[in-house]
């Protein structure tokens, strides 16, 4: 047998657990192994690579609920034990996240190769910033590229979530007071 | 691309880091927020043997301000969206925030260190020149205990800092800004997260007079690491500001900036950027500080 180059001699493989939306999932993963292969290894295929160099943005997923990162940057060895959310964790076909009804409603996609990152990183910052600007919602998607360019009609999707998400909180925080005073409604 | 093949062990507080690193010597690498280094080893132009994750040690996950006299100390492990989010930083250390709010772009800035950007050294990386206008030291912790490095000898050279082997660096300080004490950092960059084409940083203290105290002139891109421009500080020191002296310092700049040529400009271009970029820095800063920059402006 000749000399390998260092790069391509066995390693060690790890056993991890990937929290993804709830779930775990058990996977033999070399240390090299990117999160985004990981992820999609487990049958969750939303998850997109785009540039496979943390350009673009497509690959973003959701660390411990608030937490973006483009998983093309990241070991799947580092996850292990945190709690990864991916678009698939978002909502469901009838059973839309109000991030996933403005995307549909507001038509911010073309393509559609970018939107699971595009829904990901808005995910993550909505949880920061519940009423951005139209120029903050710019300015924090800032990584997650549209190669179609639809950018004007994502950034309505996200002004539209957003307000969604606020009246959402509003309802439930009156219904809770109305709860707490007595109310029946 | 995937990176060479490595171990990767995971550290579960700052002492078995250490020892983690003693074990596996020169090879071994600190892994932090991995923004630069990740893509550095998909490109293999890192290729350490082991990583030593400190991802998960809370203890070196924090932002805390002493007061006049003292330091704000980033951990090793605080994220740059942590600074950028933090409404006392916001309020009171402007270059920082500026810095910060221009680093890569927003999803990597939750992830990726400040510290760790500073180990990386990137001549090209932002928060280089930001640190050497602020006066930063760094702390690094090695098996006899701690010791504070200032950030001028910290940078050594491209991508090469003051860390010896067996070291970590567990905490940047940042000397707490005065009311008198105002910065800048500006920017110019093709898109959005890119490396800047040129870029400066500016911190100035005033006294009572409007008279400069203390001058910090640093600048991003534009030589084999992030340089202080020691003469502009010299030229500001002891003056009271004007667009004369605003030119003058701004000069020096250009003439100490080496850009080499890439695609994001040629020799000249970044270096008469640099010059800009600095008067605008100083500008800024200024106008921070209230001050008049009187009828020749």
């Amino acid at each position: 047998m000749t000399t390998a180059e260092p790069t391509d001699t066995a390693e060690t493989t790890h056993r991890i657990t990937l929290k993804i939306n709830g779930r775990a999932y058990k996977q033999d993963v070399e240390p090299r192994k990117m999160l985004a292969y990981a992820i999609r290894d487990t049958g969750l295929r939303g998850t997109h690579v785009g540039c496979d160099s943390s350009s673009c943005g497509c690959c973003v997923v959701v660390l411990d609920g608030d937490t973006p990162v483009k998983s093309c940057t990241m070991f799947a060895v580092q996850a292990e034990g945190r709690e990864i959310t991916t678009v698939e964790g978002l909502g469901a076909p009838g059973a839309l996240h109000p991030l996933q009804q403005a995307f549909w409603d507001q038509h911010g996609l073309q393509c559609g190769y970018c939107t699971p990152g595009m829904l990901m990183t808005s995910y993550a910052m909505l949880q920061h910033h519940t009423d951005p600007t139209d120029q903050e919602v710019r300015e924090f998607l800032g990584g997650n590229l549209c190669r179609c360019t639809g950018y004007n009609n994502i950034v309505k999707a996200v002004q539209q979530a957003a307000q969604a998400l606020r009246d959402d909180q509003a309802g439930k925080l009156d219904t809770l007071a109305a709860a707490a005073t007595g109310g029946s409604q | 691309m995937f990176p060479a093949a490595f171990e990767y062990v995971r550290a579960h507080s700052a002492e078995e880091a250490l020892s983690l690193l003693a074990q596996h010597g020169s090879d071994a690498r600190i892994l932090a927020g991995g923004q630069s280094l990740i893509p550095a080893m998909r490109y293999r132009l890192a290729r350490p043997t082991v990583l030593v994750d400190i991802g998960p040690l809370k203890e070196l996950k924090y932002l805390r301000d002493d007061g006049p006299g003292g330091f704000l100390r980033v951990g090793a492990m605080t994220a740059d969206m942590t600074l950028e989010r933090d409404k006392h930083v916001r309020a009171r250390y402007s270059l920082l925030t500026d810095t910060s709010d221009v680093v890569a772009d927003p999803v990597v800035r939750c992830v990726g260190t400040v510290v760790g950007s500073l180990c990386h050294n990137d001549p090209s990386g932002d928060w280089g020149a930001a640190a050497l206008a602020a006066r930063a030291v760094m702390v690094v912790r090695g098996k006899d205990g701690e010791r504070e490095i200032p950030i001028d000898e910290w940078l050594v050279d491209s991508f090469q800092t003051a860390l010896q082997e067996g070291e970590m660096a567990v905490e940047v300080r940042f000397p707490t800004p005065d009311a008198r004490t105002q910065g800048a950092y500006q920017k110019i960059e093709r898109k959005v997260g890119d490396y800047a084409t040129a870029a400066a940083a500016v911190q100035l203290t005033v006294d009572e007079a409007g008279r400069v105290t203390h001058a910090g002139v640093a600048l991003t891109a534009a030589g084999p690491r992030p340089v202080r421009v020691d003469a502009a500080e010299r030229i500001l020191v002891g003056q009271t500001l004007s667009e004369n002296l605003i030119r003058a310092a701004s000069d020096e700049a250009r003439a100490i900036s080496e850009p080499f040529a890439d695609t994001r400009g040629g020799v000249d271009y970044k270096k008469d950027m640099a010059r800009v970029l600095v008067a605008r820095g100083l500008r800024k800063a200024a106008g921070r500080l209230n001050l008049d920059l009187g009828a020749s402006a």
